[in-house]
């Protein structure tokens, strides 16, 4: 799992390679096999059934399916739903912007940098969501850079924050994108056809990395939608915040809510299975709790 | 020159990770009026400040080693124990969304399911077992402990999975070869070779829990104690009465974090050298 040769390892939190169905190599049968199985269905058993109670409870209502009636119904819901997606949207696009162009540059000119960015990437991971918004919030709340007055600020200052958030996960997928290609080549041929480097970028090394930053931006919209610290403290309406007290005029619903949450985890990491086929699939993993 | 082609990534992470961070860092080296001090360092020492991190600290080793252990239990299952070899793909398949659904979903899942009106604790109570009267509660530190579990293990197979591959078919082989019953494998070859990934990992999950706070937020209300939500009842309305201190409180943390991550990157890379 490492980056390259010298390079820091991974923190799996962000990237696992896994060479997904490749066949047990080692086959023994009998009383140890009987363990494993036992092993394997507690596991199923603890991954299964809050999701299978959760559907039971949705389903409570006298009317069956009530609960999910009034999801369909629920404009605030949508309204949440649909602003945590743009935002989600927004986050993959800054940090596409900013994150490509980085490590495209930091591979082709100044190689040195590579542990500095690396470093800054895996910050994330030493300062959580809620310490982040700690000190976003003391910088940002006051002059010179006055941000937390009005929504649009806050909008801004959120986007940011998820910005950083998906450094861990968008650097590395890049970063791995790149390795694969050979961009001094590329580089030199757009060159020498009179390419600028927006033009390099643009249609000779984003292209390229087509599947990558799909996977981090699958990852990063999930943890986006998902994320509740950050956003409840920059009093932002979001999905998470929304689902949160749901239950307090409806709890049936928010059973309801809280599934479709997970299918949206579930598409997510399903789409980056799909994206990731041909080449090594990549399973990815967040830490924003 | 090249470095100035740095500058859009260098200029945002100062001014929206690396500058708030310092902001904490020099709040913490303060007073009130502004002048240098180490007074909220010795303030950590206040005893609802060192509960709080003790409630951390313990929620996180019993999340990381139980899940460390029923991770690599499980991983050990579906890539060596003989299971079918589709389960492979399904655990990590399940694994890798598990792992990501956390947060306010996850502990609402837990509410419906174990929580007092959950399915399961009135399916028990129906057949004569209240939980609840045992002394569990899904609100306390073992409720959390349960929840953070589901997030844990998943995570722990994938991250496990690698270096359980890595064990060579070989290696077995030769210590049978060589008459080393089961037992002394696993002590002599395979334990040494995995410990690096264990120990590794189960660091990461430690760091992962340790950090964790919108799903135990969800599940007591913002009323348990540990750190990441003293600090959030600290930015709600500074119930510290000394927002320096929470400053600190913040830094014990970063350091926390920094810790559990450099311990895993240096743990990681020594496991390397066998999964080539």
């Amino acid at each position: 799992m490492s980056v390259g040769p010298g390079g820091p390892p991974i923190p799996a939190t962000m990237y696992v390679t896994q060479a997904l169905g490749t066949p047990s190599r080692r086959r023994r049968r009998g009383l140890g096999s009987v363990l494993w199985w036992v092993v394997f269905i507690i596991g199923v058993l603890y991954f299964f059934v809050p999701l299978v109670a959760t559907l039971l409870f949705s389903l409570k209502p006298a009317a069956f399916g009530d609960a999910y009636v009034s999801t369909v119904h629920d404009t605030e819901l949508f309204g949440a739903l649909l602003y945590s997606f743009v935002i989600a949207i927004v986050t993959v696009i800054g940090s596409t912007l900013l994150i490509v162009p980085t490590a495209y540059w930091v591979r082709l000119k100044v190689p040195r940098a590579r542990p500095f960015v690396e470093f800054v990437t895996l910050l994330p991971f030493v300062v959580p969501p809620v310490i982040l918004v700690f000190g976003l919030l003391n910088t940002y709340s006051h002059p010179p850079l006055f941000l937390t007055e009005t929504n649009l600020g806050n909008d801004v200052l959120m986007v940011c924050a998820y910005i950083v958030l998906s450094f861990p996960y968008m650097y590395r997928a890049v970063d791995t994108g790149l390795r694969a290609i050979d961009i001094r080549s590329l580089t030199e041929a757009a060159q020498s056809l009179g390419a600028g480097w927006f033009k390099i970028l643009w249609s000779v090394i984003l292209p390229n990395l087509r599947v990558s930053i799909l996977a981090g931006a699958f990852l990063t919209v999930a943890i986006v939608v998902g994320e509740f610290t950050i956003a409840i403290f920059l009093g932002r309406k979001t999905f998470a915040p929304f689902l949160s007290i749901l239950g307090d005029h409806d709890p049936y619903e928010q059973a309801a809510v809280t599934l479709v949450s997970f299918g949206i985890t579930w598409l997510a990491m399903g789409l980056i299975g799909l994206v990731g086929r041909g080449s090594r699939a990549r399973i990815q993993v967040a830490g924003a709790h | 020159m090249a470095w100035l082609g740095l500058g859009p990534f260098a200029i945002f992470s100062l001014l929206f990770l690396v500058i708030p961070t310092i902001y904490l860092i020099i709040g913490s080296l303060q007073d009130r009026s502004g002048n240098f001090t180490l007074e909220n360092y010795a303030g950590l020492s206040d005893p609802g400040i060192v509960d709080a991190y003790g409630n951390s600290i313990e929620i996180s080793l019993v999340t990381a080693i139980g899940g460390g252990i029923f991770g690599f239990l499980l991983a050990y299952a579906v890539i060596a124990g003989g299971l079918p070899s589709f389960l492979r793909s399904a655990l990590m398949t399940f694994s890798g969304v598990a792992s990501n659904f956390a947060g306010i979903p996850l502990a609402l899942a837990f509410t419906f399911t174990i929580g007092r009106l959950g399915l399961v604790t009135v399916f028990l109570r129906a057949i004569g077992i209240d939980i609840y009267d045992t002394g569990f509660s899904l609100y306390s530190k073992i409720g959390i402990e349960l929840v953070y579990l589901y997030f844990q293990f998943p995570l722990m197979v994938l991250v496990i999975a690698p270096a359980i591959d890595g064990l060579k078919k070989e290696w077995r082989e030769a210590s049978e070869v060589l008459g080393a019953s089961p037992a002394q494998y696993w002590r002599r070859v395979a334990l040494p070779i995995l410990t690096p990934s264990l120990l590794g990992t189960v660091i990461l999950l430690f760091g992962n829990s340790f950090g964790a706070q919108a799903t135990a937020y969800q599940l007591t209300s913002g009323l348990i104690r540990i750190v990441t939500i003293v600090i959030s009842s600290q930015m709600r309305g500074d119930v510290l009465f000394n927002p320096n201190l929470g400053y600190a409180l913040a830094m014990g943390m970063v350091v926390i974090m920094s810790i559990s991550i450099t311990g895993y990157s240096l743990l990681q890379r020594r496991s390397e050298r066998w999964l080539r």
